[in-house]
């Protein structure tokens, strides 16, 4: 058997094997159950909550922790937007960095805020170590922030309910899942050859004589919480294909299985909360089958390679090569593209731009549902928005009054749900024709946003918007993305389709929980059954993928039969 | 309203104290046990040292090439070549560095030439060829060398990186590793 294909399995087993007891765990954490590691974080919380001045039996109602969220949010900004427009002057900058302009630097604090982790710059010369642990300061609280609001909604999902504190919620998941694990993480990459140093470059002399510069940091912590908060931002320009980031297959299996643990856990971490394991296991089927819808047709077109090359007469025993890195393959970097895009992970092994065009349509439309799993909790938000409108479909179609978990879903849920589920395509899809239409009247002036020419040019600013409001980060990295448009475009794009994705659900849960109980019935729709699974599948083909077909055929389609 | 700005502010910088300093700084004293102190595991020879995981720039003839680069080996510019697969610009480079390769290595027919040898790595710094990527390169290392290409087959078998336990991954020569020891060998041959 190929060992391509083995370790791709290996990493699917062992990625699940690790996030179904996962899940319990962070199940416990966000309904503020007791759990073995109290008597180790215990002391860390509570030292934090006295720095802080958080009263713990402070309950704050959804609309307060909507507030909270905002608030806390709004203040990163400001500070992250300090750091990186001062980072010449400020201490930890060995090698000399510039501080970036105010567009990049809003950009940059926009991405790392939001989780997105789109990156405009390239590490190795566009930040200090200071910047660097900043964002990596963002990576862990922003990925916190999804989780502590996804357990908001949660408990508020169950009947009278109180709903917690959020500042209590985004110190526990931070202390209690995101550091242990990514501390753990970082000590097995640091000891597979991830540098943790705060020495700037080094200068050396290749065997053949060239003199050479090589880019160092402190990258290992930072990996490690790139990879498990689903941020994805690279220490350095090339992200997780730069060897120094993922040295070798082992690394590169854990930092993979890193990507999907939690996004999965989380799933099951609401069947815990809910006490509803069946809804869990229907919610991680539906995933599931879109998650491999997407994975096995690329897996098999990146080993296939690209026909254009094999026009030229060389064996590609591998399958496509350009853009990836021999210690992967082109298996494992088709592996991790859709893990990368199915989550909004946004992180890379092999350069996206590069895919054959089919797989990069695949990696298109992960971003594009964005609810396979998706972001550390956001992921579960959005979802949850396809499980409002399958209820309300089916309720019409069965003829009885749509109810999720006994609360009656009316038209101010579903005004919400229908806001929050076509924001998506409205800001892909109008960002793109705005764009498209720049570069079509001038393309003289805007000749270097795009490295390619064509279709192909075209699914780069698609490819750049979609995981822009996808909070996603990779990119078509050929794309000239470091100019006011690209930059001031996305950061607007990544703020609104960050923040409406989290209120919008926050709001219907709320709405919900103030509603009187049904009891269950015989007339009661079912919403652990296959058959609603099939249902939201359905609702989330419809509304995602039909929205932008003509996107998908103008790039990445076409493109397609210009090479097969 | 007061009160949660209060708290926002010293919540985050609680956070800052946390993860921007006690995390880092917990995992660079850690990293003082890592290889090469946490700054990179490095291949030492004589007085000079390279590192093991960045790939270098192997044009000249009597060393195993390395892959095309698009950061030329810039080990402080990483990047990729981020051509599209239909790209015409991309597949004349492509059929350019057959040609190059073909004139370096009379003899090689061009289904020999694995593909990652004319297409640029991820990277930029990829450090890694397949067996095949050495082997094609054998006879006209062995002729400029004058080194018997059994030898040469030899090496390339013994540096030969196994997939992870036999079963994960793909096989991989390091070009570095795989240079060095050609070098020593070269040493050995002439004495």
């Amino acid at each position: 058997m190929n060992t391509e294909i083995t370790g791709v399995a290996a990493m699917y087993v062992l990625l699940l094997l690790c996030a179904i007891p996962l899940g319990r765990y962070i199940g416990k954490v966000l309904d503020e159950q007791s759990t073995w590691a109290d008597r180790l974080f215990g002391p860390l919380d509570r030292a934090l909550y006295r720095l802080a001045g958080i009263d713990v039996r402070q309950e704050m109602s959804w609309k307060m922790h909507l507030y909270a969220l905002l608030l806390i949010n709004g203040l990163w900004f400001l500070l992250c937007m300090f750091v990186l427009t001062n980072m010449d002057w400020l201490p930890l900058n060995p090698d000399g960095n510039a501080s970036m302009s105010g567009d990049l630097a809003f950009n940059t604090a926009v991405s790392f805020v939001t989780n997105t982790n789109l990156q405009h710059y390239s590490g190795e010369s566009g930040l200090s170590y200071l910047g660097q642990l900043t964002l990596m300061l963002w990576q862990f609280i922003s990925a916190g922030t999804g989780m502590a609001i996804a357990g908001v909604v949660f408990r508020a999902m169950l009947p009278r309910r109180s709903l917690g504190n959020f500042f209590v919620h985004l110190v526990r998941v931070c202390t209690r899942i995101l550091l242990p694990i990514a501390f753990l993480g970082a000590l097995l990459l640091l000891f597979s050859g991830v540098p943790m140093t705060f020495e700037g470059k080094d200068n050396i002399t290749s065997l053949q004589g060239d003199a050479v510069q090589v880019s160092r940091g402190p990258a290992a912590g930072f990996v490690a919480i790139k990879q498990l908060g689903t941020n994805g931002g690279g220490f350095f320009g090339v992200n997780s294909a730069h060897p120094l980031e993922n040295p070798d297959y082992l690394s590169n299996m854990l930092e993979s299985i890193f990507i999907l643990l939690i996004p999965i856990a989380m799933v099951f971490a609401m069947g815990h909360i809910l006490r509803r394991r069946k809804l869990a296991w229907m919610i991680f089927g539906v995933m599931t089958l879109g998650f491999m819808l997407l994975l096995l047709p690329t897996i098999n077109m990146e080993m296939q390679g690209n026909p254009a090359i094999s026009q030229l007469g060389v064996a590609q025993a591998m399958g496509n090569m350009e853009g990836k890195e021999m210690r992967f393959g082109p298996a494992a970097s088709a592996y991790w593209a859709i893990n990368t895009t199915c989550t909004s992970n946004g992180s890379v092994n092999a350069m996206h731009d590069s895919l054959l065009p089919l797989s990069g349509m695949n990696a298109l439309i992960g971003m594009m549902m964005n609810s396979f799993f998706g972001g550390v909790g956001v992921g579960f938000l959005n979802f949850y928005i396809f499980i409002i409108l399958a209820v309300f479909i089916s309720g019409l179609m069965v003829g009885r009054t749509p109810e999720f978990l006994g609360k009656k879903v009316e038209a101010r849920e579903m005004k919400i749900a229908m806001i929050v589920a076509l924001l998506h395509p409205f800001l892909i899809l109008v960002g793109l024709a705005i764009s498209s239409h720049l570069y079509a009247s001038d393309p003289e002036t805007h000749a270097g946003w795009l490295s390619n020419p064509g279709y192909h040019g075209f699914s780069q600013m698609l490819y750049e918007f979609t995981s822009a409001s996808a909070n996603n980060g990779s990119g078509f990295e050929g794309l000239g993305d470091n100019t006011p448009f690209w930059n001031i475009a996305c950061g607007i794009i990544m703020l609104l389709a960050r923040y409406l994705p989290i209120i919008g659900p926050v709001a219907i849960a709320g709405s919900l929980a103030a509603k009187k109980h049904i009891p269950e019935s015989a007339g009661t729709l079912q919403t652990d059954t296959a058959t609603f699974g099939t249902m939201i599948f359905a609702v989330i083909l419809i509304v995602a993928a039909l929205s932008f077909f003509p996107a998908l055929a103008l790039g990445p389609i076409a493109e397609h039969f210009l090479i097969f | 309203m007061k009160q949660y700005l209060l708290s926002a502010i010293r919540l985050t910088s609680a956070f800052a104290l946390l993860f921007m300093c006690l995390y880092p700084l917990c995992l660079w004293g850690i990293a003082q046990m890592a290889p090469n102190h946490g700054k990179g595991a490095i291949l030492k020879q004589g007085d000079r040292y390279f590192y093991e995981n960045i790939g270098q720039a192997f044009t000249e003839d009597r060393y195993f090439y390395s892959r095309p680069s698009a950061a030329n080996y810039n080990a402080a510019g990483s990047a990729g070549s981020n051509k599209g697969p239909s790209n015409p610009e991309f597949l004349a480079t492509v059929a350019a560095r057959i040609d190059s390769f073909l004139v370096h290595n009379p003899g090689v027919q061009k289904s020999d030439i694995p593909s990652e040898l004319v297409c640029a790595s991820g990277s930029g710094l990829d450090p890694h060829i397949s067996v095949q990527g050495a082997r094609v390169q054998v006879p006209r290392i062995a002729k400029l060398r004058q080194l018997d290409a059994r030898d040469l087959n030899l090496l390339i078998e013994q540096r030969t990186e196994k997939a992870l336990l036999g079963l994960c991954g793909t096989e991989r020569i390091n070009v570095l590793k795989l240079n060095l020891a050609l070098d020593s060998l070269s040493a050995n041959h002439q004495q």
